[in-house]
């Protein structure tokens, strides 16, 4: 389907170098990472709106990009559809005149049939003659979508697709646009740096960072075992601790990160001190006093700090280090959660991974 | 009023400002979008007009017309008389010295769109010239519309240039800014003044039309 092998140097000497091959089939691969990372950098390669300093893209058998050969077909002769961060919808035109934009060549009555089918799968047809200033957020989103669509794309490019959006509003876009792409059956690129939305979206996730990229899998791979230390910072994980290596047992080592110690699955080789990664869906609190196993963290602490993050609540609680819990508002509201309360947190000796710490 | 002087202003500027639409787009566009290091050398030879004395540009583009230059000598051997003092000489002159004002809110109206516009226009399989005239030139129409009236206004006004290039020939080459030195020089202050308050609010109204025209941050004056 899609073989890149991309180099871009720009003239400041950032560089940009990736390699990305997607399967045949309607695939969604997620280009995840902090902004300047090269995510975007990537996308606009592929799409032809970069030269290439270096490498090759092919897609379905055609050449699309040849740094070697000084081969570069334009953006307009490649079959994709590519949704800018802000959508990008032209001011000047009604939603109607920004759908129909790109299918000028077509006769007047197919061109209409064209835009009213594309408009009626995305529902909005009600909004044709409305300009792009008076539309919502969301509404914005599927008038670009709907834009690329009628010109029936073989390559989908998304830029940031979600990031213009806040709150319940994001939400919301992000089941629809996920159903959609399912429902489309195209292959697609999405660049975002929200670990949910590529959690939601992706099928395939590319982690990138400075440049390059980090690690490859399916979203649930990667983020439940980051292989870099960058990657765990860059995948969102919530608790990303320094720990040292106590005791190590048949199924289990004992590691002591602060004044605490925790027990955590046998990781590879044996270094002796790790990165360790905990998840902040996996750190749960209870009130009373649970029993403590070696294959369950049990650790009491008083909580230091509650704030909100996305629909979910982010609890900080100190038990000799700082560990971050992500709980329903439902949950907080239950245990009568404030900061100074003593609590316990208690986490799978599985929830820990362990990134082996070499500098 | 002496509608003749008037007949030839208006003559001299619109064929000023029509010849200034059609080749000031072209420069226009180049100055917003290029990227050539040395671009900032064409910027300073657009806007010299600006602040050269108008004798010093009429002086240039006299001695360029004049029979002894090769072009002035190209002219004279098709049309069978030579530039300096026709309306057609004046309206070479006028095209330089009316350029930056019809290159400079055109630039910046350009300037002004959203790169990612131009990039949409692409990615939807449009073609630059088409991008050029469905994209760039709709979202630029204000500017469009500030560079013509002001090279047209600018024109109307100019006096410097027209009496070293055009003298003071009526009906040929003697317009309205001429007709009022003239007046004031043959010390008749009264019709000087009725002359002058044509042009003054001539001149207000063509300013409001171009600043309620244009967007607050793309004003170039």
């Amino acid at each position: 389907m899609l073989n890149a092998d991309i180099t871009k140097t720009y003239k400041s000497g950032v560089q940009v170098k990736a390699s990305l091959h997607l399967p045949p089939g309607p695939s969604v691969t997620v280009l995840f990472g902090a902004s300047g990372a090269g995510k975007t950098t990537l996308l606009r390669c592929i799409a032809g709106l970069e030269q290439l300093t270096a490498g090759k893209i092919v897609f379905s058998g055609e050449i699309w990009a040849d740094a070697a050969k000084r081969r570069h077909v334009s953006t307009q002769k490649r079959p994709i559809g590519f949704l800018f961060q802000d959508y990008a919808l032209f001011p000047h035109l009604s939603v109607r005149g920004n759908i129909g934009f790109g299918i000028r060549h077509l006769s007047h009555d197919v061109r209409i049939e064209h835009i009213r089918r594309t408009a009626a799968n995305l529902q909005i047809e009600d909004l044709l003659d409305r300009q792009p200033n008076e539309l919502s957020g969301g509404q914005q989103q599927r008038v670009a979508l709907a834009r690329v669509l009628v010109r029936e794309p073989e390559l989908l490019l998304l830029d940031e697709p979600l990031s213009a959006l806040d709150g319940v509003a994001r939400e919301h876009v992000r089941s629809e646009l996920a159903r959609l792409l399912r429902r489309l059956q195209i292959p697609a690129i999405i660049v975002t740096h929200d670990w949910v939305d590529a959690l939601s979206l992706g099928d395939r996730l590319h982690v990138m960072s400075r440049g390059l990229v980090l690690e490859e899998g399916t979203p649930q791979e990667v983020f439940a075992r980051p292989r870099h230390a960058e990657v765990a910072s860059a995948v969102g994980m919530e608790n990303l601790l320094v720990g040292h290596l106590r005791e190590r047992n048949a199924d289990v080592v004992k590691l002591q990160v602060g004044t605490a110690e925790l027990y955590a699955a046998v990781p590879e080789g044996d270094h002796t001190a790790y990165f360790v990664c905990i998840r902040g869906e996996n750190v749960t609190l209870e009130t009373g006093h649970a029993g403590r196993s070696s294959a369950r963290n049990n650790l009491r602490g008083r909580v230091k700090e509650i704030s909100p993050t996305g629909s979910l609540m982010k609890v900080v609680v100190d038990v000799g280090f700082d560990i971050v819990a992500l709980v329903t508002h439902q949950a907080l509201t239950d245990m009568q959660l404030s900061p100074g309360v003593e609590i316990s947190v208690v986490f799978k000796a599985a929830a820990v991974h362990l990134i082996p710490r070499t500098v | 009023m002496n509608w003749e002087a008037i007949v030839t202003t208006l003559k001299l500027a619109t064929a000023t400002a029509t010849i200034l639409a059609v080749i000031g787009l072209p420069i226009s566009y180049w100055v917003a979008f290029s990227k050539w290091r040395w671009k900032f050398l064409v910027e300073a030879i657009v806007a010299l007009p600006l602040v050269l004395p108008p004798t010093v540009l009429g002086f240039y583009v006299l001695v360029a017309m004049g029979p002894r230059s090769p072009f002035g000598h190209w002219y004279e051997s098709i049309r069978g008389h030579g530039l300096p003092f026709t309306l057609e000489g004046l309206v070479i002159a006028s095209t330089f010295y009316s350029l930056p004002f019809a290159v400079q809110p055109v630039a910046a109206a350009f300037r002004s769109i959203d790169r990612r516009m131009i990039e949409a226009s692409w990615t939807l399989g449009v073609s630059s010239w088409g991008t050029f005239f469905r994209v760039i030139v709709p979202q630029a129409r204000a500017g469009l519309v500030a560079g013509f009236v002001l090279s047209f206004a600018h024109t109307v006004g100019e006096f410097g240039v027209v009496l070293m290039v055009g003298g003071n020939i009526p009906g040929v080459t003697r317009t309205i800014s001429i007709h009022v030195f003239d007046q004031v020089q043959s010390m008749d202050y009264a019709s000087a003044g009725i002359t002058s308050l044509a042009l003054l609010v001539f001149s207000f109204l063509i300013l409001s039309l171009v600043y309620s025209l244009t967007p607050r941050r793309d004003r170039i004056l």
